[in-house]
């Protein structure tokens, strides 16, 4: 059933549900909303609305169903894979003010928040508190619930885990307004088939949450991360599994190459503390009184496996100006080119195989791409550079590389995306590796949560 | 060349407490860490050593934990490392500490150059590297934030007088006190740790410094006293332009703040 256009009754309407100043129609609505993080293109949706209760989301979702008009949730855009871009026009649901922090528990080191809570604002107050959330994906300043909506991952997983991994219960409306309450403060579930972990990574398309339990850990008395030179990115990244096969489980462990610190020292305007290395492996550890002993075997390891040496950033400062750099590798890159990207996930001991293919594709096909990624959990994210091509050009190579990078993936039992989710930017490559059955039992569930189609349309299942 | 480096742990947060009785801060009760801007007098001091080969003596004076910087300083590349510790030396102002560091300097064999950093982080003062320089009688340079050259005779450095630069050349021996433009420090390398780790650490007490003159060690040898310490206030405004020429009232706001105009 084809969608219903917006009319100004509609409008008039919406309204009446939300305060007036939180509906936006028109050129009132930023550019921003029109698209996410990476080009593909503007979707300006026809009206924009900004709930601030559960109650409102619901007669929004009520009004949607009853009109036939699509909507799509939105945290801050900082998406990478067009998930939360209105395709289709219609409503565009900002969460960003549901941003309120409802309850710290540290008796049960629990938290209930709204999902529009920054994930840095929510990072930093529960460490005030001695407690820790340790998903630590590196765009901080996403929303909470665009990262349960991904089940975005990070620099962390690592040791802790993902984003799903912290998520003990939910408050979520439906297509057509029905609120429900779906896990809890509790630790283990048994009960029945988990809509929980459904609805987490389902980027907006099941439903729109609107409270969320996470769970919370003591904070790590201390920190040190090491940051280690070798002589060629595959000695780095040979070295991986030398560290964890002696069972030292770092807190993170990425990859670095000299091309993209330089373009993060560019961007930041900040020199980072060592240009001996053409690449580097920068291992963080957490702990208390341990940590010494677990570290000083990292390096060990590291330059039995050919580092040059190994660097020890063992203040605030001196981490904070590596990771920073690390941190700045996506808006460095988005300045030299337009890019796009592949943030597929293979078994951790393929991750070397993979990065020398894609090298070899760069060659091949002489384009630029570079990579970054985490190193000790097998999700790279691969960005291939436009350098000034003409659109017609870029477009045939960048299929041309994108195809071969996936199948590549697939080959070494990889999958899509590690932690960007599917959007509708890589509906085709999730098609491609999915099997008739999965896909059915995918457009099943979507059609069970969302019969008329409605929620985020035309994203993860199409 | 033998290049000295003054150095010292500061606590690692700026939330210090303070001792009511003595007026002085209670520097046992925090972690501590080497005073940021004496990782730039190290690495100043280490690129000179790079360049014109040499060695490198980092010198502090502290509580006995405070070897922790002088090992840290052997891993960012100093050859020798001289702990002044002793119950006298405790409670010292600017000038006793500045004192005390001299006495340290002279029993060592004669440096060409004292490299310190522009202030600490937790007394903010910038007094005791030229208290240094006064007490060796060595002319100095103070905000030091580039060496253009150095050579075996001296430095040719660039001084930031706030509002003006001065191009300033010195010969040896000398002290400055530098700042942090003067080159991204590097970090500890762990490669120096396993060569450093039997390395000793000189400690001299009150009985190695003193010559008769203990009035000017510690607390009783500092004219200047702590009353009180607190951390700035910080004024913070908020202001939300909704409508209108945006540009323009933003721009008025910072004229009359001063950021512009």
């Amino acid at each position: 059933m084809p969608f219903a256009k917006l009319t100004s009754e509609h409008i008039d309407t919406l309204r009446t549900i939300f305060d007036p100043a939180r509906v936006h129609v028109g050129e009132a609505i930023g550019e921003d909303y029109s698209h996410d993080e990476l080009a593909y293109g503007r979707f300006y949706p026809d009206v924009l609305v900004e709930p601030i209760s559960t109650e409102e989301v619901s007669q929004l979702l009520r009004f949607s169903y009853e009109h036939n008009i699509p909507v799509v949730p939105r945290g801050m855009g900082t998406g990478l894979c067009g998930g939360a871009v209105a395709l289709h026009g219609g409503i565009m649901l900002s969460m960003a003010r549901m941003n309120r922090i409802l309850e710290i528990d540290q008796e049960n080191r629990m938290a209930v928040v709204e999902p529009g809570v920054i994930l840095l604002e929510f990072q930093k107050t529960v460490e005030e508190l001695g407690l820790f959330y340790p998903p630590d994906p590196g765009e901080k300043t996403a929303t909470l619930g665009g990262n349960v909506m991904t089940n975005a991952g990070g620099m962390r997983a690592v040791r802790y885990g993902v984003t799903r991994d912290y998520v003990l219960g939910m408050e979520a409306v439906l297509p057509g307004g029905e609120i429900i309450h779906l896990g809890g403060k509790v630790l283990k579930n048994s009960s029945g088939y988990s809509l929980k972990d459904l609805l987490i990574g389902s980027e907006g398309t099941l439903a729109v949450v609107t409270k969320l339990i996470l769970k919370l850990i003591p904070r790590p008395h201390r920190q040190v991360s090491l940051l280690v030179p070798f002589p060629d990115l595959d000695q780095a990244i040979d070295a991986v599994p030398r560290i964890m096969g002696a069972g030292i489980i770092p807190t993170a462990i990425e990859f670095l190459q000299r091309e993209l610190i330089e373009a993060s020292e560019r961007y930041l305007g900040k020199p980072f503390p060592d240009a001996s290395a053409p690449a580097y492996l920068l291992l963080a550890f957490h702990g208390s009184d341990e940590l010494i002993d677990l570290y000083h075997q990292a390096a060990h390891l590291c330059l039995d496996a050919g580092a040059f040496d190994v660097f020890i950033a063992d203040t605030q400062e001196r981490q904070e100006m590596i990771w920073e750099a690390r941190g700045a590798f996506l808006e460095a890159l988005k300045g030299m080119s337009e890019i796009d990207e592949v943030d597929v996930v293979v078994p951790p001991a393929k991750i070397a195989g993979f990065i020398k293919f894609t090298r070899n594709i760069a060659q091949d096909l002489n384009v630029r791409i570079l990579s970054f990624g985490h190193a000790g959990d097998g999700n790279v994210h691969v960005y291939v550079l436009r350098d000034g091509r003409p659109q017609d050009e870029w477009r045939v190579l960048l299929e041309e590389a994108m195809e071969r990078m996936y199948l590549e993936a697939r080959n070494l039992q990889g999958q899509v995306s590690g932690e960007h989710g599917i959007g509708f930017a890589k509906i085709p490559y999730l098609k491609d590796s999915l099997g008739e059955a999965e896909l059915r039992l995918l457009r099943g569930i979507k059609q069970v949560f969302d019969p008329k189609g409605l929620l985020n349309p035309s994203k993860v299942v199409g | 060349m033998h290049i000295v480096v003054c150095i010292k742990q500061v606590p690692e947060t700026r939330d210090v407490a303070m001792d009511p009785e003595k007026g002085v801060l209670r520097r046992a009760e925090v972690a501590g860490k080497l005073n940021p801007f004496d990782l730039y007098a190290l690495e100043a001091a280490v690129r000179i050593k790079e360049k014109l080969s040499g060695r490198v003596t980092a010198i502090t004076m502290g509580p006995p934990q405070a070897e922790e910087v002088i090992r840290e300083s052997f891993l960012m590349g100093a050859d020798r490392g001289v702990l002044l510790s002793d119950p006298a030396f405790a409670g010292a102002d600017t000038l006793a500490t500045a004192f005390t560091l001299a006495r340290g300097i002279g029993r060592l064999d004669s440096p060409d150059l004292i490299i310190c950093g522009v202030q600490t982080t937790d007394g903010d003062t910038g007094q005791v590297g030229p208290g240094v320089a006064e007490f060796l009688g060595l002319p100095h340079v103070s905000y030091v934030r580039a060496i253009r050259k150095a050579t075996r005779e001296g430095l040719v450095m660039e001084q930031d007088l706030g509002d003006q630069v001065a191009v300033v050349s010195l010969p040896y021996p000398c002290l400055i006190t530098v700042d942090k433009g003067i080159g991204q420090p590097r970090l500890p390398s762990f490669r120096r740790f396993l060569e450093t780790k039997d390395y000793p650490v000189i400690t001299w007490g009150y009985k190695e410094l003193s010559g008769g003159d203990e009035v000017y060690f510690g607390l009783e040898g500092s004219p200047t006293q702590v009353e009180r310490i607190f951390p700035p206030k910080v004024e913070r405004e908020h202001v939300v332009f909704t409508d209108g020429d945006l540009a323009r009232q933003l721009y008025q706001k910072l004229l009359e703040l001063k950021f512009v105009g």
